[in-house]
């Protein structure tokens, strides 16, 4: 990259450790049921337990068979069962169902339940209930903290979000807090913590307690200073495309536990290929913050010098050759495969995008965040409505109108809303309501001034003078949070200054600097000053419940003071990790991010669809 | 100090001495004689009953608690059963064992604890005897009764009664017994005239002790030794046996005396135990050598076996008699030449200035024996009661140090430690008289436990901190048992006392407030309990308490508040199956967090109740979203209907218009859906209405005005189909609601520019340049752009040029320039 980047970015520590602490634990407690034994394991556990332990290392600890929780009535023959679960209510009926199958079978098995990261009281509860409380043991295994790069550590949670902010249910909470505790007792003392989100604010008390009951070890700091924020803090981030090359495969492709899978039409070949994507794939490691505009160049660039290295072999003599092909051709051909990869990934995300109008797209999302030509944006949200492009999109843009200009005009929320329902169906009605419980499209409310006025105005005069006027109104009357907000930090570069993407001067450049990441800003801000102070209005906007405390004096300047942990609570999106990175270059301060689970538009919106019954 | 061994007597090869503990404080008119009396070992507390066999009811026997040093702790009259025998317990607390086998617990304070009964048939046969042991399971008791058979119980804590086998021939109360533990087994020894039994759960064997002769007639006394490794036999004949208890083994002495009462000392490093026998006005010590001494008492005296020695009570003094520790021997035997005693004298020279202090440090250095002699001055120190001694010892241990390089202070720094605690206990308004053996076998923890049995809590905090125990144990500890005892003050209020127990406890660390609430509550004041746990900082502490104190509305908000889901979880079900459905619901409205956790639960186990629950909120909305989401479970179409008719009347009821009108569209579809599928067979159901439009080419459908959507399927669908004709006719049927550019721009991504063109001329005049461009005509683009006069239309129309266009840009820079103008 061509940043000013600062030299002096200090170390970060080596996450690795997390992944050997819950190797061993899961080791100690399938050797707690001796003998060979099946294994049932939630799906979405899967990949995360694969980073941890392979099918090797679970095989020499007398796992016969590996199969998927499905909720089905089992196969297996063996006489013990394990099962390794998300505490959930469902799964653990289903275990109910089983043990109680194998009774009235006449069947004797043993049986052991490894919750993970740990047990609910209600999980408990269902198997007392059942009858079955005696007839199985319970076990949890404290995995928190899954590191899938040297700077990302995921919960894997993707429930947090739901069932935290949409449901109320707390359940989470104390687990983000025990994650906490655990970076704390491994990487800490942290000497700040700073904060904003009701969820947050909770976590830290819920940490907070851990370490007072716990024993205070003095240590050496490796991580500095904390940030925790809510996933509601800032909506719009996620709504919007991504535009940063890790962003845009997480969208297209979907990235999954670090991994992604390209499918037949990026590796021309009829099989598709598992890729990790992380810091050990260097051409990866190249492009993954680079705004995709860079992308191609960067890429043939690379192909360029990857030729050169590859013709100095015309030259050599027979020594040295020798000592290329023992040394430099593995690497070089490596780095090939890894390069034609990621260039036919990148023509297959050109293609899929061109294929959408993504810069309509982009310019409709654009205007949203400006504020600017509301009318025609909600043309095109109808348009795509209507043309069914592709019901989570539709409904992406609906939010990200209904976000950035504080609820929609009760006239437009009905007919955007009686349109889509049109389109995709009537059971999503129970999502409007749920994204109207959560803030993300709401109406705005009546009553105001505004739609009095425009009323009137709009029987006096015909109907395009009456959109122009209501545009005009609405940018008088109630500002919407979002627009205040980014007044106030100064969100929205001016547009009409070119923005160099290959030479970004600040966090906007991955969504083509047209808009900060408010979330990214708010840490900016705050590690600027070191303090909530002078950002009060700013908090008062978001409806903060923001925090600032000071912990264990840092007793020198050191380095782990420029080590900042983020924690985002509802998960975050790989442009903000890209943001967060290009600022931490900027000041010299690296960042690690740990978050619930890495998030995208798409997810945010299916974790809120009710028509999955 | 010159004289220490003025009170040393010789007995064999080694001394005995016998030191004043105290003046008692007490003043008892009558005496000991004629009265039941109890003192625990290890200087505890002495119980008294006057006359405890006296039955009229109009002169109840008294009973006095006094601490060891005889100041009064407790004392009021007798208004139970007539008392057989006083003990104490391990915990400092009174055992009252009643004629009817009945057993009584006091504290310390003599406030009664609780009772428990030694059996039914005792009630009948009265107990005769009985007697209160210490072993490994805490503290027993045993009883003997009319009808000669014994009882057990080993530990009163966990009671279990054992009914020991019968002994042959015994008839009535046997001349004597005792109670011994050994190899974890509790046993009797009972003499039946000349005959001795050992009695044990299952059997009752006959043992001989070895050289005691059938002639030395039957046993009238017996006693075991402390650590119930020695017996003492006394039999009518005067003839004393003694040897170690069981297997019973050669004799150690054989004497003959009529004793009061017997006793046995022992010294912890030596080998020879020895005997102590009283009679009315005198003491007699027997060691293993036929020698004895022997001590004349002033009045009647009470002996109580300590571990290292016996107290001797009296009415005004109390005595300690033992053996004197070897290494004080060594140091302060006449002439004595040990290392210590030198380095004794050293010092002392050195005091007086005198040039001897050295003669003596050489002589000890000589031997290469200084770091003995240290150890040995202050190993003698701990072994001394007079603070003067010890001082000496100190001292001169101290002196010794100087001389010495790699040398551990530890030992001097604890000894110091140690022996200013013993003093401070010894202290006669305490009254612990503890000599350091003792102090080492029952441990700090112990002597702190007993401090605060007896509310000595200033001076327990302060022994905590002097000895630097880790508040954990130490200083919280104490606390806890004060804030425990500050709550049973009936003479406060309850704001007095909360207030007090804050001040003092603050938030030291190991004391739970909850627990002191707990207490609290047992004691009948549940406000103070409250106020209390108001002070708990871990909200989930205090659950459990309010909840069984039944403040179940508080410790939901408790548990909510803790922050720990699983509480809150807990209180929920607790609540679920105390309350009415009513009351229950009410609760969990105020309580949002509860309220949701327990919505999750239900949606998936009980979505009945959730349904109750919205009804009870009259939350008409969510009611609605529930018979809609239970509508898809609903594989019938009529049971659907039928649900989301009734989610249309909640969606009514909410003034929701939208959803309810959403909704009542959504059965029309269903039905509409139906009929085709019956129909034809299409299978539509459940697809939403732009898609069954979509497969089943149904225009008729169209249900709705919004038909926005019908235009661009049905522009779509016969463009992919080619229908150009069809198409037209469309376009011209009604004012298009979608405008004619999408026309133009689905045509051309259906590669017809030919039909594209056809509608150009129908878009509207915003759009026409956009439409030229779409179909590839720049000079129509130019021409509309430039009859728009608007200039970033001309420059999106240039940027499309390409060099052979020439004439058309310079026509476009040209109608810039003149639009730029104006």
């Amino acid at each position: 990259m061509a940043h000013s980047a600062r030299r002096d970015s200090p170390e970060l520590p080596d996450l690795s450790l997390l992944k050997r602490l819950v190797r061993d634990q899961l080791i100690y407690l399938l050797e707690q049921l001796p003998g060979k034994k099946d294994l049932f394991i939630d799906s979405d556990l899967m990949s995360p337990l694969d980073r941890i332990a392979n099918v090797s290392t679970l095989k020499q600890h007398e796992v016969d068979k590996l199969y998927k929780v499905e909720h089905k009535p089992i196969v297996s023959i063996s006489d013990q069962i394990c099962f390794l679960i998300r505490p959930r209510i469902q799964t653990v009926k289903w275990i109910c169902d089983v043990v109680n199958a194998d009774k009235a079978a006449g069947k004797f098995r043993r049986y052991k339940i490894i919750f993970t990261p740990q047990k609910f009281y209600a999980c408990e509860a269902v198997l007392e209930e059942q009858g079955v409380f005696g007839d199985v043991t319970t076990d949890e295994w404290a995995f928190y903290l899954l590191p899938l790069d040297e700077d990302i550590i995921s919960l894997e949670l993707p429930e947090f979000f739901r069932d935290n902010f949409l449901a109320g249910d707390q359940r989470w909470v104390r687990t983000a807090g025990s994650a906490l505790h655990l970076l704390h007792s491994l990487f800490g003392p942290f000497s700040k913590v700073y904060g904003i989100g009701r969820c947050s604010k909770m976590t830290y008390e819920s940490w907070r307690e851990q370490v007072e009951q716990g024993e205070q070890k003095a240590r050496h700091a490796e991580i500095g200073n904390v940030f925790l924020i809510d996933r509601d803090v800032d909506f719009v981030t996620p709504l919007c495309s991504q535009v940063v090359y890790e962003g845009l495969v997480d969208d297209i492709f979907r990235i999954k536990c670090g991994c992604v899978e390209f499918g037949p039409e990026v590796t021309s070949s009829d099989k598709s290929i598992k890729v990790m994507l992380n810091s050990q794939d260097k051409v990866f490691n190249e492009i993954r913050n680079e705004h995709f505009s860079n992308v191609f160049g960067f890429l043939s660039q690379k192909a360029r010098n990857l030729q050169t290295a590859y013709d100095k072999r015309r030259g050599m003599d027979i020594q040295q050759m020798k000592t290329f092909v023992s040394e430099e051709l593995k690497g070089l051909k490596q780095e090939h495969r890894l390069l034609s990869l990621h260039i036919s990934a990148s023509e297959s995300i050109m293609k899929k995008k061109t294929k959408q109008d993504f810069q309509e797209l982009l310019k409709t999302e654009h205007c949203l965040l400006e504020g600017f030509e509301i009318r025609e944006c909600i043309s095109f949200i109808e348009e795509h409505i209507n043309r069914q492009v592709s019901m989570i999109e539709s409904l992406r843009l609906l939010c990200l109108l209904s976000v950035t200009e504080n609820g929609l005009l009760p006239k437009d929320f009905k007919s955007l809303k009686a349109q889509y329902l049109q389109s995709y169906g009537a059971d999503h009605l129970l999502t409007f309501s749920n994204l109207r419980q959560l803030g993300l499209l709401v109406e705005q409310q009546p009553g105001e001034t505004l739609t009095v006025m425009e009323s009137k105005v709009g029987k006096l005069v015909n109907d395009r003078t009456a959109v122009k006027l209501t545009d005009a109104f609405s940018s008088l009357a109630k500002k919407s949070h979002f627009r205040a907000l980014s007044k106030k930090l100064n969100l929205v570069p001016k547009s009409d200054e070119e923005y160099d993407l290959r030479v970004p001067r600040d966090m906007a450049y991955i969504f083509s600097g047209a808009y900060i990441p408010l979330s990214c800003k708010i840490i900016e801000q705050v590690l600027e000053r070191d303090s909530w102070t002078g950002l009060e209005e700013v908090t008062r906007l978001i409806n903060g419940h923001e925090f600032a405390v000071t912990g264990a004096d840092p007793k020198s300047k050191s380095d782990a003071q420029r080590i900042i942990l983020v924690m985002f609570l509802g998960g975050c999106t790989f442009s903000e990790i890209s943001a967060l990175r290009f600022l931490g270059k900027e000041r010299g301060y690296k960042f690690i991010v740990v978050t619930t689970a890495i998030t995208n538009s798409s997810r945010l919106l299916e974790a809120l669809l009710d028509n999955n019954v | 100090m010159a004289f220490i061994t003025a009170n040393w007597n010789p007995l064999g090869d080694t001394f005995y001495r016998s030191a004043e503990l105290y003046e008692m404080f007490w003043s008892l008119r009558d005496g000991l004689g004629d009265s039941l009396v109890a003192a625990a070992p290890y200087g505890g507390p002495i119980a008294l009953l006057r006359e405890p066999l006296r039955r009229s009811p109009s002169t109840r026997p008294q009973l006095e608690i006094y601490s060891a040093s005889g100041a009064s702790i407790a004392s009021f009259p007798w208004k139970s059963g007539p008392v057989v025998h006083l003990g104490w317990s391990v915990n400092d607390e009174l055992l009252c064992v009643q004629e009817d086998g009945t057993v009584l617990i006091y504290d310390l304070f003599g406030s009664f604890k609780r009772h428990f009964s030694m059996g039914q048939e005792v009630v009948q046969s009265q107990v005769l005897e009985a007697k209160v042991f210490h072993s490994p399971y805490g503290t027993g008791v045993a009883i003997v009764t009319g009808s000669s058979r014994f009882t057990l119980a080993t530990n009163i804590e966990d009671l279990k009664l054992r009914r020991l086998p019968e002994v042959p021939g015994l008839q009535g109360q046997p001349s004597c017994w005792a109670v011994l533990t050994q190899d974890r087994q509790t046993k009797v020894l009972v003499s039946s005239g000349p005959e001795l039994y050992v009695l044990d759960n299952t059997s009752c064997t006959a043992v001989y002790p070895p050289g005691l002769s059938p002639q030395a007639g039957s046993i009238v006394h017996m006693s075991v030794s402390f650590s119930y490794k020695y017996l003492a036999l006394f039999t009518e004949t005067g003839r004393l046996w003694s040897g170690t208890s069981l297997p019973l083994q050669l004799p150690v002495c054989l004497l003959t005396f009529e004793p009061v009462y017997l006793s046995r000392c022992r010294r912890p490093r030596s080998q020879q135990p020895s005997v102590v026998l009283m009679w009315d006005r005198l003491l007699l010590v027997v060691g293993s050598c036929n020698d004895t001494i022997q001590f004349p008492l002033e009045d009647q005296s009470v002996l109580v076996g300590e571990l290292d020695g016996v107290r001797i009570i009296g009415s005004i003094s109390q005595e300690l008699l033992q053996e004197v520790p070897l290494v004080c021997q060594d140091i302060f035997k006449i002439a004595s030449m040990a290392p210590g005693a030198l380095l004794l004298e050293a010092h002392r020279e050195y005091e007086k200035s005198s040039q001897k202090a050295d003669e003596y440090l050489r002589e000890i250095k000589e031997q290469n024996v200084l770091g003995d002699a240290v150890r040995q001055c202050v190993e003698a120190a701990a072994h001394e009661y007079d603070p003067d001694t010890q001082k000496a010892l100190m001292r001169a241990a101290s002196f010794g140090k100087c001389f010495l390089t790699e040398f551990s202070p530890d030992q001097f720094v604890t000894t110091c430690r140690e022996l200013r605690v013993l003093n401070a206990v010894r202290e006669s308004s305490v009254g612990m008289p503890l000599t350091h053996t003792q102090f080492k076998q029952m441990t700090l923890q112990v002597l702190i436990d007993r401090l605060v049995y007896r509310q000595f809590y200033p001076l327990a905090i302060e022994v905590c901190r002097y000895l630097k125990i880790p508040d954990y144990q130490g200083v919280s500890r104490v606390l806890k048992h004060w804030a425990s005892c500050k709550v049973q003050q009936k003479d406060l209020t309850d704001e007095a006392i909360a207030r007090a127990v804050c001040a003092k406890v603050g938030d030291s660390p190991g004391v739970s407030y909850s627990d002191v609430a707990a207490k609290a509550y047992e004691c009948g004041r549940p406000e103070l309990a409250i106020k209390l746990l108001d002070f708990e900082a871990r909200s989930g502490e205090q659950v459990p308490l309010l909840l069984k104190m039944k403040r179940s509305q508080l410790a939901l908000s408790k548990a909510v508040e803790s922050g720990d889901t699983d509480l809150v979880y807990t209180v929920v079900t607790y609540l679920k199956n105390e309350m009415n459905r009513g009351d229950f619901f009410m609760t969990l409205r105020n309580q949002p967090v509860a309220l949701s956790l327990y919505r999750q639960f239900c949606k998936l186990q009980e979505p009945q109740t959730l349904k109750d629950l919205f009804n009870q909120d009259d939350d008409h909305q969510e009611l609605g979203n529930f018979y809609v989401t239970s509508s898809y479970r609903d594989k019938r179409l009529e049971g659907r209907l039928a649900q989301l008719q009734s989610a249309v009347d909640e969606y009514n009821k909410a003034k929701n218009d939208f959803a309810a009108k959403a909704t009542e569209e959504e059965m029309r579809l269903l039905r509409f859906q139906r009929k085709l599928d019956d129909e034809k067979g299409a299978g539509l159901l459940g697809l939403s209405l732009q898609v069954s439009v979509n497969t089943s080419d149904q225009s008729e459908m169209s249900l709705g005005p919004g038909c926005d959507w019908y235009w661009w399927l049905k522009l779509t669908s016969l463009a992919e189909k080619e229908q150009w004709e069809e198409l037209e006719k469309f376009s011209k049927s009604k004012k298009s609601p979608i405008g004619y550019l999408a026309f133009v721009e689905v045509c051309m991504k259906n590669n017809n520019r030919h039909e594209a063109k056809k509608y150009v001329s129908k878009v509207t005049p915003e759009q026409k340049v956009k439409a030229h461009l779409a179909v590839g005509d720049l000079e129509g683009a130019a021409d509309a752009a430039i009859e728009r006069r608007n200039e970033s239309e001309m420059g999106a129309v240039l940027s499309r040029c390409s060099a052979s266009d020439r004439l058309l840009m310079d026509k476009l820079n040209r109608a810039r320039v003149a639009t730029a103008k104006k």
